[in-house]
């Protein structure tokens, strides 16, 4: 309710009224570059689409050449998608993501708090140098998780890729939060201060009403990241606690007369992103490039 | 000793003015610093335990004799690991191809993505929906776009490549259109193709962010002086793009040196397409070699760290701009 009232955030959005004015009457221009942008659009959603049709068709009409596009829908695909095995995986790849992102919120807004409403001493290095993490590539660390994991007996476990995941997203999560916490307006807070309120109060009624739509779009986005890990997903688990991206590479040698399930399994294991990812859109860009775009 | 006397160059303005005050109020300043401190802690300890100590694992044992498979050998052996890594030919194959597979995926994704985001900055009727369309590359679980490419379109018999491929040169009369073995024939390319449509959206995102922050008075101005499309591009929408490009270029750089999932799909290392992350990944788990392992790994960590300290720079740059504000 309050995104529509608060100018600092409307304008932080893609369609944000700071936009209109700034546009200009000849930027409208010639039709053919509508004709073009939905010309690329349509070419880059393809392969997605194509993803989608083939899921409903049946096995001998998804491998035909050229495709058959009118061919009659079905759900086969589906069903022998759902047929394979495939909740134990799902249910794993949910509980990594939501559990992690939880705890990932747990310790980043704090944090994010500490470095920008309140800064502490020398803020701007501990912001670089939880960014400076994510620039250890995963598998430089593999090793050392795996033996951690085998000599603990986390071995699939789904709790130790929880805590991997949290670790994984922390630093994003931190600067994204703590850009969005950035944009309350220390006016704001002044002034609700000399009124009298107290900490409580003035997190409730004006640090949540800007900074929630911002953590509401970091918690979709870490969700996402975990959903989508496979590295540490096939290097950390087997049997009991792999996930879904695990379960579908056992399609990667496939021959073609499963290219139907095939499609099946990559769209149902892809909609919670794709539902998160589109819902998020105008604040995925910011969370992204770690809050350094508006 | 230090702690307890903050030298003068970290307090702020206000706190230098009151330093020489009565040793109660530094007392406070002390007390409110450390309060202030509290909330980071647990984001920051848990960050250090987890992301640090292992890479510092990593290292150690980088510099031992250690494979799974022969346990009475472990021990330290200097270098040995290292020297392997830069002497073995299949390992600097890893290094070019991990290298060629980065600059290709960035520049392509880079320039096509600055297209499309000049694009989708006019206005036309739909502009939302292609917008949205055009993010579902990215959105699309890794694996799974990994598969769709390599069984969907790029199989030589009934991929959709070949299909449009067949439907086009039928269009013209022509039973015999050009079918290539894309996986077979093409391995690194298929690839490249996959994560190019994977991660132009995410470039095109970036830039159009940056086109839609670029003040429109300029260009008006320009335009009332008489200049053309072409020198509004090339002297005022460029320059303000420029640190876009690079913050695009730097971000793909870090995730694209990383890319271990299409690799793993679609030709699962094979036909010299194995990058660096991959053959870390075979040399751990197929060869078993944990030494070798861990030092390919901290090679691929210094790689990486040169490319981030330009990021590191491009991102504060943007960042200091804000906190300047």
């Amino acid at each position: 309710m309050s995104t529509h009232t608060n100018p600092a955030v409307a304008a932080t959005s893609f369609k944000g009224p700071a936009r209109k004015k700034r546009r200009t009457p000849e930027q409208g221009g010639h039709p053919a570059w509508g004709i073009a942008a939905w010309a690329v659009g349509l070419l880059f959603a393809a392969p997605v689409l194509f993803m989608l049709l083939t899921s409903f068709h049946s096995e001998t009409d998804a491998a035909t050449n050229p495709p058959s596009v009118l061919a009659p829908l079905t759900l086969d695909g589906y069903r022998s998608f759902f047929a394979g095995q495939p909740w134990p995986p799902l249910i794993n790849s949910l509980t990594a993501s939501v559990v992690s992102t939880l705890l990932v919120l747990v310790l980043a807004v704090p944090a994010a708090y500490a470095l920008s409403i309140k800064p502490v001493q020398k803020w701007t290095d501990v912001l670089f140098f939880f960014l400076s993490t994510k620039f250890l590539p995963i598998v430089a660390g593999l090793l050392p998780l795996y033996l951690f994991a085998n000599a603990t007996g986390l071995l699939d476990n789904i709790s130790f890729l929880v805590l991997l995941y949290t670790s994984m997203n922390l630093p994003i999560a931190v600067w994204m939060m703590r850009s969005f916490l950035a944009e309350v307006p220390v006016e704001m807070m002044e002034a609700a201060q000399l009124d009298g309120a107290g900490l409580i109060t003035m997190l409730r009624s004006v640090v949540a009403p800007v900074a929630l739509p911002g953590i509401a779009a970091t918690s979709l986005i870490c969700f996402i990241f975990s959903w989508n890990e496979l590295l540490l997903a096939r290097t950390l688990t087997s049997t009991v606690a792999s996930t879904s991206p695990v379960f579908l590479t056992s399609f990667a040698t496939s021959q073609g007369l499963f290219l139907a399930q095939v499609c099946a399994a990559a769209v149902v294991i892809s909609l919670p992103v794709l539902a998160a990812g589109f819902a998020a859109q105008d604040k995925l860009v910011q969370g992204l490039s770690l809050g350094a775009v508006k | 000793m230090t702690t307890a006397t903050p030298a003068a160059s970290e307090l702020t303005p206000e706190q230098r003015t009151t330093y020489q005050a009565p040793q109660g109020q530094a007392a406070r300043d002390r007390r409110e610093a450390r309060r202030r401190r509290i909330p980071l802690l647990p984001a920051l300890v848990f960050t250090i335990a987890a992301t640090q100590l292992p890479f510092l694992a990593t290292i150690v044992i980088s510099f031992m004799d250690y494979r799974a498979l022969r346990p009475d050998q472990r021990g330290f052996t200097g270098f040995d690991n290292y020297v392997q890594v830069f002497t073995n030919p299949a390992i600097r194959g890893a290094v070019l191809t991990t290298i060629l597979l980065t600059a290709t995926v960035v520049i392509a994704s880079l320039v096509l993505g600055t297209a499309i985001a000049l694009l989708l900055d006019r206005k036309f009727i739909g502009r939302g929906a292609v917008r949205t369309m055009m993010i579902a590359p990215f959105l699309v679980v890794p694996v799974a776009s990994a598969l769709l490419w390599k069984h969907g379109i790029l199989n030589s018999g009934y991929g959709l490549l070949n299909g449009v491929l067949t439907w086009v040169w039928a269009l013209f009369g022509s039973d015999s259109p050009p079918q290539p073995a894309w996986l077979t024939d093409y391995p690194l390319l298929s690839i490249e193709l996959s994560l190019i449509w994977q991660w132009t959206p995410f470039m095109m995102l970036i830039l159009l962010a940056g086109l839609q922050s670029k003040p429109g008075d300029v260009v008006e101005a320009a335009r009332m002086d008489g200049a053309g499309n072409w020198q509004i591009f090339r002297y005022i929408t460029f320059p303000h793009l420029r640190r876009y490009l690079e913050l695009g270029g730097l971000l793909g750089s870090i995730y694209i040196v990383q890319a271990f999932d299409s690799v793993f799909i679609i030709t699962a290392g094979a036909l010299g397409t194995a990058n660096l992350p991959y053959t870390i990944y075979a040399t751990f788990f197929q060869q078993q070699n944990y030494g070798l392992a861990s030092a390919q790994g901290v090679v691929v960590v210094i790689g990486t760290i040169i490319i981030a300290t330009f990021a590191l720079r491009t991102v504060s740059s943007l960042f200091d701009e804000e906190t300047g504000r």
